[in-house]
């Protein structure tokens, strides 16, 4: 008896990517189909490429047909992967060397301004989503693959965490719905994800459940590097329970909104100015803050409108919010241009934490600035204007030995 | 028979002759120089032509008889009207019922419309091409199904095989948008506008026989004659001679693609902060997505900065001549009109300029042009540890792509190569080019998205960066890199016959493109 098994994409249109077609046979041997486009620099890679996966899979008889379109190994590898899961099911994974650049771990209170989403069954577009350096990227199983991609987008979600330099940017990944995405965290946790996107989540339990997997496939595999959790609100019923949400586990960086859904949920079509959203992005903005956590706002959606994008994060801003997702590496630039903190607002910093620094110096418990006595988290929160002004580059690294006298 | 090779000064194994003629081997920049005199066709007397200067025929295969077409001559064409040239392929279709063989087509480039040409050469009626072969003429090429060896050069050397007599034309037919029945044409008006008549001048100066094709005839004088009537033997009208809206480039849009558009920021970046853009400075971009952005980028921090560049060379387009009209630059010089923006701009105002490939890039000119633009952004396939860099194969061999003006531009003060890392798997940056274009000694800077690399050469450059937070990295790092990620490419295998010289812009041979193994 034969088995059949598909994987990857084909057609005109798609580059770096492959088809895999996998036909396991009861006799004849291993044959290997091959049409590359870089047949001429790659064919002796590919085929060996091949080879080593059904041997992994001690697979000894099959005919195997690769369409392939300047796929990068790691593609390659997944669509194989995922044609010979169709056909048997097999426990163990191929993986492929996690490199050395991918096991960098990041802060639950890092900068989350920009996170990138990549849909999770396009390679073409995860190769090069790092130079663009958003604070994230979220390499995507939900909502931007087809219901029949699901599984083998895992395995190529997987393959990039190992392989794909993201150059520093927290590297995020959103799992589907549960139940379903508490099976993805088995691809996800044991290969250096940073950070689960937990999408439509309306209750704490779904954040816990999500918690405990983790750390139970954390232990199991001997890893004990921080996977934070950022649940999305994108329901009535979830803005509602938006603080229980917030702090339902330690491990939460960030609670997030998305308003396509939401605003569905509420029957309520979406408009340029967002009243009918206003109060959903409050309540997450002060449930984020009352447990602790950032805040993060939804996608813009029109890519070509860098002049509206930049309006709506402006206002992000004014709410309360700490960053925004984005569906284009162009808004990037202006998400971050826009969430940067203003001239003025960087002086007022200065001032504090100079006067702060003055005043810790001299022993003083209290500090003031001209006849105004500040708090703590007023010191708190200049630091975190200082930090990120020095980020965007808009303040000197040694911004302190510059002299408070210049001119602004 | 065996032919024999020789290495050249880039390491290149050269045969000694090509297409049964003598070939020089490529000796390093700035080393061949002729001693022979220009070529020059025999002197015509007015008392051979039409004493009311009327020099009409009624059509094509009518005029190439009288022009004394036969087996083995060379005819020229120009790509004024990129892929929306309908003249050059009923020049070999009347060649072919004429049933004349062997010829040599001399085009200045060649297009995907010239696909046809295709079954002249399988016929017999065309020999090989002296050109630019892109797409399918290049893949047949690169097959060896063509007769002979193909010769590609740039638009600089074009000019100067044409006055050297490495390529003699016996018949160059201009397609001409705007003309008068003694020969003066322009390219300025007619539903064929293409701006400039430039790659003709050479062979209107030097071909035996010279007929203009237009499908707009004006009454005497057709101003400005941009081609002169005087050079000019037979003028021929033809309901159409091109396609307007292909005329137009397909390639002049500023790229949507995140990815170049990153690569370009980071080159406008770079050459603001090593000090290139101040004011008055010069330079040329190509039509190239990437390169009209870098343009724009330009744009952005001239206005910034409140400077102006003395002039830009052309490929013109809607974006350089925004500039020129908005004050940022004083003047276009413009080899090439991309589209109607700069068709009609060159028409209005003055300081868009004609020029010509003698102007702009002749070898035998008393003096470079090229050498006085500040910086220029080419494009490449390939690049290798050494900064050699090719334009005309890609990297399984196959011939895709003419050199156009590259090799020329090689002269300016700072070439800057804006080129992505990798193309789907194959890396850009190898140890070794398929192909050799132009040296490395001219190349001084590539811009990738993962970094930026300098050639040793330009200390200057490197100082210039030393503090900056700019990507620098070295050209190895930089191949390091792409092998890590598409993985090392494995060795090509070509027949052994060689299907075309790459010419540099003396005329000797720097590289030579072997037949693709199917």
């Amino acid at each position: 008896m034969s088995k059949k098994g598909t994987a990857g994409n084909q057609g005109p249109g798609i580059r770096s990517d492959c088809f895999a077609a996998l036909e396991i046979k009861p006799s004849g041997g291993i044959e290997i189909i091959l049409n590359s486009k870089v047949d001429a620099l790659f064919k002796n890679s590919i085929q060996d490429l091949a080879h080593q996966i059904l041997d992994f899979f001690q697979i000894k008889d099959a005919k195997l047909e690769i369409i392939d379109r300047g796929a990068l190994p790691f593609v390659l590898a997944a669509r194989i992967e995922a044609a010979v899961k169709v056909c048997l099911d097999p426990q163990e994974e191929f993986l492929l060397e996690m490199i050395p650049e991918n096991k960098y771990q990041t802060r639950i209170d890092r900068t989350r301004r920009s996170r990138l989403y990549l849909p999770g069954n396009s390679p073409k577009l995860m190769l090069n989503a790092g130079i663009h350096q958003p604070d994230g990227v979220i390499l995507d199983l939900e909502d931007s693959v087809a219901p029949d991609k699901k599984e083998q987008a895992r395995f190529l979600v997987r393959n990039a965490l190992r392989q794909v330099n993201f150059y520093g940017a927290e590297r995020m990944v959103r799992i589907n719905q549960l139940p379903q995405g508490l099976d993805d965290l088995t691809y996800l946790v044991p290969h250096h994800v940073n950070l689960i996107l937990l999408p439509k989540c309306e209750s704490a339990d779904q954040v816990q459940a999500v918690d405990k997997k983790i750390s139970e496939i954390l232990s199991d595999s001997g890893f004990d590097y921080p996977v934070y959790i950022m649940p999305i609100i994108e329901s009535a019923l979830g803005v509602i329970r938006a603080f229980e949400i917030a702090s339902a586990s330690e491990n939460l960086a960030a609670l997030a909104i998305g308003l396509e859904d939401y605003t569905a949920d509420l029957g309520a079509p979406r408009t340029k100015e967002g009243r009918e959203t206003f109060f959903a992005r409050t309540q997450v903005v002060n449930a984020a803050r009352a447990a602790g956590i950032q805040a993060i706002d939804s996608v813009f959606s029109d890519v070509a409108d860098m002049n509206a994008l930049r309006e709506v994060v402006l206002e992000s801003k004014s709410l309360g919010f700490d960053g925004m997702g984005c569906i284009h590496p162009r808004q990037i630039k202006v998400i971050h241009e826009s969430f940067a903190p203003t001239e003025k607002e960087i002086q007022k910093a200065e001032d504090i934490v100079r006067a702060f620094d003055e005043a810790a110096s001299k022993g003083l418990g209290v500090v003031s600035l001209g006849s105004k006595m500040i708090d703590p988290p007023v010191v708190k929160r200049a630091q975190k204007t200082i930090d990120l002004a020095v980020k965007t580059g808009q303040l000197p690294e040694n911004w302190r030995e510059q002299g408070s006298d210049q001119d602004h | 028979m065996a032919n024999k090779y020789v290495k050249n000064a880039v390491g290149r194994m050269i045969p000694e002759k090509i297409n049964g003629k003598p070939v020089i081997p490529y000796q390093g920049v700035h080393k061949y120089k002729t001693t022979r005199r220009r070529y020059a066709p025999l002197l015509p007397s007015c008392a051979d032509y039409p004493e009311d200067g009327n020099k009409l025929v009624k059509d094509l295969k009518t005029v190439l008889k009288k022009a004394g077409l036969k087996d083995g001559m060379t005819i020229s064409t120009h790509h004024h009207f990129r892929n929306g040239d309908l003249v050059a392929n009923q020049i070999f279709i009347a060649a072919s019922e004429l049933g004349v063989k062997d010829l040599t087509w001399f085009p200045s480039a060649s297009f995907h419309c010239h696909e046809p040409m295709i079954d002249y050469l399988k016929d017999g009626t065309i020999h090989h091409i002296e050109g630019s072969m892109n797409g399918p003429l290049g893949r047949f090429a690169s097959l060896g199904k063509m007769k002979g060896a193909g010769v590609l050069r740039s638009h600089g050397g074009r000019y100067q095989a044409v006055q050297d007599g490495d390529v003699v034309i016996d018949i160059a037919v201009i397609a001409s948008p705007t003309a008068d029945s003694f020969g003066n044409a322009n390219g300025l008006t007619g539903d064929s506008a293409c701006g400039l008549l430039g790659f003709a001048l050479a062979d209107s100066q030097y071909a035996h026989k010279v007929i203009v094709v237009t499908d707009n005839l004006v009454p005497f004088p057709c101003v400005p004659w941009q081609i002169q009537g005087n050079y000019v033997d037979y003028v021929v009208e033809m309901d159409q001679i091109g396609i307007p809206e292909r005329i137009i480039s397909g390639t002049t849009r500023i790229t949507k693609s995140p990815d170049r558009l990153f690569i370009a920021e980071l080159t406008a970046k770079f050459c603001d902060e090593v000090g290139i853009l101040e004011d008055g400075f010069s330079f040329q971009a190509g039509a190239g997505g990437t390169s009209l952005a870098i343009g724009n980028y330009f744009g952005e921090i001239m206005r910034k900065k409140g400077i102006k560049a003395r002039f830009a060379r052309g490929g013109s387009n809607q974006y350089l001549v925004e500039m020129l009209e908005e004050g940022l630059i004083d003047y276009i010089l413009d080899g090439q009109t991309f589209d109607l923006a700069g068709v009609r701009s060159m028409r209005e105002n003055p300081n868009h300029v004609n020029t010509s490939p003698f102007t702009s890039y002749n070898y035998h000119g008393k003096g470079n042009f090229a050498g006085i633009v500040d910086v220029v952004i080419l494009g490449a396939t390939e690049v290798d540890v050494n900064y050699n860099a090719n334009v005309v194969t890609h990297s399984d061999g196959y011939l895709l792509h003419g050199i156009g003006g590259w090799q020329n531009c090689l002269f300016s003060k700072n070439v800057i190569l804006p080129i992505p890392l990798f193309r789907d798997r194959i890396p850009i940056i190898r140890d070794e080019v398929t192909t050799i274009c132009g040296p490395g000694e001219l190349i001084d800077v590539i811009v990738t998205e993962r970094g930026i690399a300098i050639n040793p050469r330009r200390k200057d450059l490197l100082d210039a960066v030393k503090n900056s937070k700019l990507p620098i990295r070295t050209i190895k790092d930089l191949k390091e890199e792409a092998e890590r990620i598409c993985g090392k490419p494995e060795p090509v295998e070509y027949g052994e016959r060689v299907i075309a010289a790459i010419n540099w812009v003396d005329g000797t041979v720097i590289d030579v493109v072997r037949q693709v193994i199917e």
